[in-house]
């Protein structure tokens, strides 16, 4: 099942609306990776509100599109993990060490709207 | 209903004053009851008495079940203890086998027979009471567990998108579960940015602790929330540390008011005085 990204600005929102298959989140990662470089993106923000689980794959899977990412010069920010599923995944060690995370869409754009102005700060 | 039943079940009802009476003389022997008044203790005996013969006669006991939780209800919290209300049932199994004795001394087969038939109900009736209390207190004392572990964590906002979580007294694993689940569940609710969660009232932490409030750091991050843990003491950062539970993630806070303060920071709010005092 395709994942939906759309374009909001220089950022990138994929959507997930169901579980997803290992192939389905390796083809979402590469379509993320290729649209980033496509658009010149500057963010990318996944939303997973719609997952009941989260297991290693998609853990490591979200890890990757976040270094992946960073390398082609854009700022990645998970949104939306529910409760059950934050208590799940700590209880397994699955920590998204190193990945951004924001409790909703409009949580997620404020994070990447900040990074974006630090960076612009930095450059000055 | 058998004849031998029937025998007994009226003997039991025709000598119902006297053997009533004996029961409540042997109880005030025993001092069994201690928490109630006689008078109490007289007319509970009475509902007692009949629900017994009834079970007797009727060879069902979901009656018998009901009376009991219901009694025990009543008494648990006057303070009645396990031990009494077994002692007062067994009493009264005494009180009646002993009326038997006497009335068929003189017939051996006959008492015999009798017993046989009095036996197995007198020992389900001892065991429908006792289980019925010791069901009631286990009810009871889940009930109050559950309470305790309600009012002793409650998450509050105490600024948009700042919650305060003060932990006060143990914690064990359910209750850290439990701690967990409802501050995660908070910072959706609130759209929390930040938690303080203060642990001046805990006294003391093991191992299994730590990692508990450590995971519950971790998984609040998921949800976009800072954890700042404030209040540890001494022996508690001992503890930590001695362990190596991994602080790298944890942002600590000597007290609970360097802990909103910083907190407060991080949202962007500054505290300013609204004027000079005397001017």
């Amino acid at each position: 099942m395709e994942v939906p990204i759309l374009k909001q600005g220089q950022y990138l929102i994929a959507s997930i609306q169901s579980a997803l298959t290992d192939a389905d989140l390796s083809q979402l990662r590469e379509a993320l990776i290729a649209q980033v470089g496509r658009y010149r993106a500057r963010g990318v923000i996944v939303d997973v509100t719609a997952l009941d689980v989260m297991d290693s794959f998609a853990v490591r899977t979200l890890r990757d599109v976040t270094h992946m990412a960073r390398l082609r010069g854009s700022e990645t920010v998970i949104v939306g993990i529910q409760p059950e599923v934050a208590f799940a995944m700590v209880q397994l060690g699955l920590t998204l060490k190193g990945v951004a995370t924001a409790l909703d869409l409009e949580e997620g754009l404020a994070f990447l709207d900040q990074r974006g102005r630090d960076r612009v700060e930095r450059g000055n | 209903m058998a004849p031998l039943l029937s025998e007994l079940v009226s003997h039991l009802r025709e000598s119902r004053t006297q053997l009533r009476q004996e029961w409540a003389r042997r109880i005030a022997l025993t001092q069994l009851l201690r928490a109630m008044t006689e008078e109490e203790i007289f007319a509970e005996a009475t509902s007692v008495y009949d629900n017994y013969v009834e079970a007797l006669e009727t060879g069902t006991f979901e009656a018998l079940q009901a009376y009991s939780r219901n009694l025990s209800e009543r008494i648990i919290p006057r303070g009645v203890e396990t031990h009494e209300v077994v002692g007062i049932v067994l009493l009264l199994r005494d009180v009646l086998a002993r009326s038997l004795f006497a009335k068929y001394h003189e017939d051996f087969t006959q008492l015999n027979r009798i017993l046989d038939t009095y036996e197995p109900a007198a020992n389900r009736i001892a065991n429908t009471v006792a289980v019925g209390f010791v069901q009631e207190r286990e009810r009871i004392i889940l009930q109050q567990q559950e309470a305790i572990r309600e009012l002793s964590t409650p998450v509050l906002q105490v600024r948009e998108r700042l919650l305060i979580l003060p932990i006060i007294g143990v914690i064990d694993p359910h209750r850290a579960r439990q701690l967990t689940e409802q501050l995660l569940r908070a910072i959706r609710t609130n759209r929390a940015k930040v938690v303080v969660i203060d642990i001046t009232g805990v006294a003391a932490m093991d191992a299994n602790v730590a990692n508990h409030l450590v995971q519950t750091v971790e998984a609040a991050r998921l949800l976009g929330a800072t954890v700042i843990v404030t209040g540890l003491s001494p022996e508690i950062a001992q503890t930590l540390v001695t362990i190596g539970v991994d602080l790298s993630e944890m942002a600590t806070v000597g007290d609970l008011q360097g802990g909103i303060e910083e907190a407060e920071r991080l949202l962007g709010y500054k505290v300013l005085p609204l004027a000079e005092p005397g001017s």
